[in-house]
């Protein structure tokens, strides 16, 4: 195990953070860790409000703040503490070691700047190169998302979704970050783009050898793209482990309940099977298991702190009483 | 058994700078009673203008449509006001269509008093009945939609399409804006009415993993045409025309051990504007020939499963 650890990438340990809206205080993030190796694709899966973004964000240091603030915690890349660096040094690592893909690629791009400048200006930011050298790398970028070169010269409006898309990850991968924090990145699109997209994705980081926190609510996208799965409930990680881990072997009742509510489970019969309730209040401070108000296994036992379990090798369950269903 | 509601070569043209985007063209669909046909496709395919143009949202340019055998293509003030007792619609984005500055309470009952079909006695019995029907807690009547969760949002949108006990109801991308979890409750609510009042639907989605599980049968559209048309299960085992094949392929599989085989398109959506005759999927079709470039036709190709492509036979080798 021990030269496994070698291999991380990235190690988040207790990360807390928390949003101050009209005097409470919102519960984000409540002591989420994880680890992601080289090379590998991390997927964070959860539902509307579940701190997914939030993560996201606290390691790119974006998050706004205040309201926002990381109580606690270290986001360890490649050893170095990033909640610890100074922010000029912050943005050398931002668009060069860590880029981001946001959900929504018609509000990512600057509707004044022709795509081809927006990439090139990344690339000239974070390597010594001239103006000229920056475009073709440019080029080289839009060509390898399938895009044509005489497009360089075209604004976003002149784009579809899909392009746009495209642009956007062109634009994260141009300087070869050694991470890239992809939020729902074709949530926006439709399916047969989404496709495309995912596809040319996986193709450039294959080739660059890019580690992905890939977020997403929908796990047919995790099951295509990630080694590793993490599932986050009410701001904390209620089950992680391997795609084969929690696809086969889903154990947290909640992460059972996810795959139950999914039509495609349902096949054949007339009712689905929806997780009763909604979830918890983000200002109600984080105790006990989180999903014990929804849980049909929920017992008095689960107000007490839930311990993370180690079930199998690698694979957490954050459960006193985990049953292997699937 | 008759048609609830049918439409017979319905068209939708809306005039746009650079010409007329046909955004509905020639599409003929029945449903019958307590059935729930699903209108599945891309964004800008036409689905949620046809939805719109079966509720008179939208006027038709073309076409007719028909309510119980009644034509109901060209209403007038009073009778629009009838038909809508009739055809009611359940919005997409629960946060945009109920009024902010409306209860509840407020927003169930207005239906039933513009009918004026119930004494005023009997108002709040009858909004008492849709909330439970449709699992609205009693003591959120008071309260405004700011304060509520999508799913809940989304059930007052049902009650209020429910209220004057209507025949069809067009459900644009219903569960689109919810988690899953809160999907799979909405979809059960709906599946759970249908049964009770054999309600007629017209489900209009992007995911086929809601549409086959809610709807007898599909309609596959492309660029405001009807390309295949199926009972459900039929469609899910046996796609004919080379664009649902590739839609189909393109759904995430969740088995990790048997991965969606991916027939991946090239290119994106051709524009509706001023379409050339002929096939409108054939500049992204792998099986395109200059045939394609003549008009197609919708053909009944095995009982109930039709299909607008001139060479389903040669690509499913069925002959």
């Amino acid at each position: 195990m021990m030269s496994e650890k070698n291999d991380n990438l990235l190690s988040v340990r207790d990360l807390v953070v928390e949003y101050t809206s009209g005097g409470e205080i919102i519960h984000a993030v409540n002591g989420v860790s994880f680890e992601l190796e080289k090379g590998k694709t991390l997927g964070l899966v959860g539902e509307t409000g579940a701190g997914k973004t939030t993560i996201a964000k606290s390691i790119l240091r974006v998050l706004l703040s205040p309201p926002a603030k990381v109580k606690s915690g270290e986001i360890l890349l490649e050893g170095t503490d990033l909640l610890k660096v100074r922010e000029d040094e912050m943005l050398k690592i931002r668009g060069a070691k860590i880029s981001m893909i946001f959900q929504d690629p018609m509000t990512a791009l600057n509707p004044t700047m022709t795509i081809g400048n927006q990439i090139a200006e990344g690339i000239r930011l974070h390597n010594d190169v001239s103006a000229l050298e920056a475009e073709k790398m440019a080029i080289d970028m839009l060509q390898s998302v399938r895009i044509m070169e005489e497009r360089f010269h075209e604004y976003p409006f002149q784009f579809s979704g899909g392009m746009k898309q495209r642009v956007v990850i062109a634009m994260a991968l141009a300087c070869k970050p050694k991470l890239l924090l992809a939020d729902e990145p074709t949530t926006a699109l439709d399916v047969t783009i989404q496709a495309q997209v995912l596809d040319t994705m996986r193709d450039l980081r294959n080739q660059l050898g890019t580690s992905m926190i890939l977020i997403t609510h929908d796990l047919g996208i995790v099951a295509e793209n990630c080694d590793t799965v993490a599932v986050i409930y009410a701001g904390q990680i209620v089950e992680s482990g391997s795609k084969e881990d929690i696809f086969d072997h889903a154990s947290h009742p909640y992460t059972v309940g996810l795959f139950h509510s999914l039509p495609m489970w349902a096949m054949g019969e007339k009712r689905l099977h929806p997780i009763d309730g909604l979830p918890p209040d983000p200002r109600i401070e984080p105790n006990g298991c989180m999903f014990r108000f929804r849980c049909p296994r929920a017992t008095k036992a689960c107000e007490a702190t839930v311990p993370n379990a180690e079930l199998t090798s690698g694979h957490f369950c954050r459960c006193i009483a985990p049953k292997e269903e699937v | 058994m008759s048609a609830v509601i049918e439409t017979k070569n319905l068209k939708k043209y809306f005039s746009v700078p650079g010409g007329v985007l046909h955004a509905v063209d020639d599409v003929s669909i029945s449903i019958e009673r307590g059935k729930t046909i699903g209108v599945v496709g891309e964004s800008g395919c036409g689905k949620s203008t046809l939805g719109l143009c079966l509720v008179h949202l939208h006027e038709s340019t073309d076409g007719q449509i028909f309510l119980n055998g009644e034509d109901v293509t060209d209403l007038n003030k009073r009778q629009l006001r009838k038909f809508r007792e009739k055809a009611q619609i359940v919005f997409q984005d629960p946060y945009s269509s109920l009024n902010p500055r409306m209860t509840v309470d407020e927003i169930i009952r207005e239906p039933l008093i513009l009918s004026r079909r119930y004494k005023k006695g009997e108002l709040d019995d009858r909004v008492d009945e849709l909330m439970e029907l449709t699992g609205i807690e009693e003591r959120l009547a008071q309260s405004y939609p700011h304060e509520l969760d999508g799913g809940c949002r989304q059930r007052i949108g049902i009650a209020r399409a429910l209220s004057l006990d209507p025949e069809f109801i067009v459900c644009d991308e219903p569960v689109s804006a919810l988690d899953v979890s809160i999907q799979a409750q909405i979809l059960n609510l709906l599946m759970d009415i249908q049964e009770k009042s054999s309600l007629t639907l017209m489900f209009v989605t992007h995911d086929l993993s809601v549409v086959r599980h809610i709807s007898n049968s599909i309609c596959v559209m492309y660029l405001g045409q009807v390309v295949e048309m199926s009972p459900t299960e039929e469609l899910f085992l046996n796609q004919l025309h080379p664009y649902t094949k590739a839609l189909m392929s393109a759904v995430p599989s969740i088995d990790i051990h048997n991965p969606s085989q991916r027939v991946m398109l090239s290119g994106e959506l051709t524009s509706p504007i001023n379409p050339k005759p002929g096939c409108r999927f054939k500049d992204r079709c792998v099986y395109a020939t200059t045939a394609c470039e003549e008009p197609q036709t919708l053909e009944e190709i095995t009982p109930g499963h039709l299909c607008l492509c001139s060479r389903v036979n040669e690509i499913n080798q069925l002959v």
